[in-house]
């Protein structure tokens, strides 16, 4: 009878029961936030680890090119070395104008990725605020703006381009500014259909009624409430587009109609390299090469913010 | 059903009135005299320019122009390019063409990344998973067109596997090396998006239940887990269709495919504003069209969604 009264009034002792992990917590601590949750997640990942350290290096071969390679890229060709094999001091050839190829892949780094980050500023400007409206205020706001993305969402975008590189403040100045401007007017909508989804998903959370009963203004709880909430997928699309945005530079070069000739791009450089395609492959290998790891990190990099930033994910 | 469809429809108008307008326009404000350029060295007197321009309302102010572009688009004239021909003809040779690229790319994209989705997301975070994932990042990075050279070089010329180019006589063999090209970025995304899918509903109560009824793991992924994962897939091989059927001018070119892409990008180059803007507007019924199709599409993978009120 005594037995069975201990075993029925059996107290665990406190190190087998959850209880320490309970008090480990400290209640006056603030919570983690998403972005501290996410960044706690990011810093595991190997996928981001990687992305970073590419970009790292991408972004100093762009500001620092000098310290990659002293041969001048452009001047300094010689007919003589036309589609040569590599050689010392070149290690990976010559083109077809006699240029090394190496060089001149680390020069061109800086246009291709002034024409990613330029294209995406822009288009979070833009795209961000449009979203932003049409989705906070929806009815005819909502429309208009849909129906505007709809617009150029159907326009080719070699008659945008071919257009816009003529208005007369472009032709004057071809160059990154030209592409870029091609770029946003024909890139806006995407960023303002996601923009939009996430607004509408938090704009009737509590958090902002409660803004708006405490007398906070609609804008003012859209700017300081309701934008912050959904910035997660907005920067997710943002950095993938960089990527994007690089591969559309290289496209409108290889049409004939992105940055001039005198502009060292990998673009440029790629579209040169068709002609001698069959010949001398390493003239576009090298080039593309350069430009597919760019934006590759780029795209691992938005994949990994992904994964850290939606919390549909995170529960699996 | 029949009055979502309607409304559907009129919406098209104000998008299809708001692309033509700024199509024609961007034409119309591209540089250059398109009938000067018809000629080569030699000019030609003022009055056969006066009259060419007069034949192509190109003397009259920008609005009327467009006013009786839409005017004979309603009566189904779409006149004649500028070299003669009538463009319902050259709509008629070149739309066939890109049809048929566009619908192999689609089966491509669609049947593989569907198929590689489905695995990948049944045996998450495997080996086949791990490797698909990385290859479809790799595959997104690369631009089309270094992607289209490269296997044309490798596939057409160094193997001989397969003609390096398309040419006038267009067959659906022939057009099977453009349409992998064209089809493989979209087949990442549906790769990547049949997985991410897959994976929701797998968690899904519905499929518990299935397995706890002792239903064979066949028939709960092909009946439970696929169909219901199919809805956002299907929205985005609808929306890239439309992508397909315009975006396809790099691959086009580089393959001498003669479709859609090709054709509009010399009417552009020679400011044929009445071709460029009847090529555009066939696109934006084609975009539209798919868009109709996919939401009714749902109302089948999904019965909970209806479109009555």
């Amino acid at each position: 009878m005594k037995t069975n009264r201990t075993s029925e009034h059996y107290v665990a002792p406190v190190e087998e029961t959850p209880l320490l992990a309970t008090d480990a917590v400290k209640v006056d601590d603030a919570p983690l936030s998403l972005w501290a949750d996410a960044w706690r997640k990011l810093r595991r990942r190997p996928l981001f680890i990687i992305s970073a350290i590419m970009i790292t290096l991408i972004i100093v071969v762009a500001v620092f090119p000098g310290l990659f390679t002293q041969v001048a890229p452009d001047n300094g060709c010689e007919l003589a070395n036309s589609n040569g094999a590599p050689t010392e001091g070149h290690p990976l050839g010559f083109t077809f104008q006699g240029c090394d190829i190496y060089s001149r892949i680390i020069h061109g780094t800086q246009a291709s990725l002034m024409v990613g980050v330029f294209s995406v500023i822009s288009v979070l400007i833009i795209g961000v605020t449009l979203g932003a409206l049409a989705g906070f205020f929806g009815g005819w706001v909502d429309t208009v703006i849909a129906r505007l993305g709809d617009i150029f969402f159907a326009l080719p975008i070699v008659l945008g381009a071919l257009v816009l590189t003529q208005l007369p403040l472009m032709r004057e100045n071809r160059g990154v500014g030209t592409v870029v401007l091609v770029l946003v007017v024909l890139g806006w909508p995407q960023m303002a259909r996601i923009t939009r989804g996430a607004v509408i998903e938090v704009r009737n959370a509590d958090f902002v009624t409660a803004a708006r009963s405490l007398g906070v203004s609609r804008i003012g709880s859209l700017v300081s409430h309701v934008l912050p909430n959904a910035l997660a997928p907005i920067i997710v699309l943002a950095t993938m587009e960089l990527g994007v945005f690089i591969v559309a530079e290289a496209t409108l070069s290889f049409l004939g109609i992105g940055m001039p000739g005198s502009v060292m791009s990998w673009g440029n450089d790629i579209s040169a390299a068709q002609a001698s395609i069959r010949t001398n492959p390493a003239v576009l290998l090298y080039p593309a090469t350069a430009l597919s790891i760019t934006v590759l990190s780029f795209i691992m990099l938005g994949d990994a913010l992904r994964d850290a930033l939606d919390p549909k994910s995170r529960q699996r | 059903m029949i009055q979502f469809v309607l409304r559907r429809l009129l919406q098209v108008i104000p998008v299809f009135l708001g692309t033509t307008l700024l199509v024609y326009f961007m034409v119309f404000a591209l540089p250059g005299d398109p009938i000067r350029a018809l000629f080569g060295d030699r000019p030609p007197s003022e009055a056969v320019i006066a009259q060419l321009r007069q034949q192509y309302n190109l003397d009259e102010p920008f609005w009327v122009q467009y006013g009786l572009f839409l005017k004979n688009l309603f009566t189904f004239n779409l006149g004649v390019d500028f070299t003669g021909q009538p463009i319902a003809d050259t709509l008629a040779r070149v739309f066939p063409v890109t049809a048929m690229l566009a619908i192999e790319a689609l089966i491509i994209q669609g049947v593989f990344g569907i198929a590689f989705g489905l695995v990948a997301g049944l045996r998450k975070g495997g080996f086949f998973d791990s490797t698909v994932l990385v290859l479809s990042l790799v595959v997104i990075a690369i631009p089309t067109f270094v992607l289209g050279f490269a296997l044309q070089l490798l596939i057409g010329v160094q193997l001989g596997w397969a003609k390096p180019t398309v040419g006038s006589n267009v067959t659906w063999g022939s057009l099977l090396l453009p349409a992998v090209v064209l089809g493989l970025v979209s087949f990442a995304y549906v790769l990547r998006l049949t997985r991410a899918s897959v994976i929701e509903n797998m968690n899904a109560d519905y499929v518990r239940t299935a397995t706890a009824k002792g239903l064979a793991r066949r028939q709960v992924v092909m009946t439970h887990v696929l169909r219901n994962s199919l809805i956002p897939v299907i929205t985005y091989l609808g929306a890239s269709l439309g992508a397909l059927m315009g975006g396809a001018i790099v691959t086009e070119a580089i393959f001498n495919v003669p479709g859609v892409g090709q054709k509009l990008y010399q009417a552009i180059l020679r400011s044929e504003g009445p071709t460029v803007v009847a090529i555009v507007s066939v696109l934006v019924l084609v975009f539209v069209l798919a868009n109709l199709l996919v939401d009714l599409l749902y109302a089948w993978l999904d019965p909970r969604i209806r479109y009555e009120n």
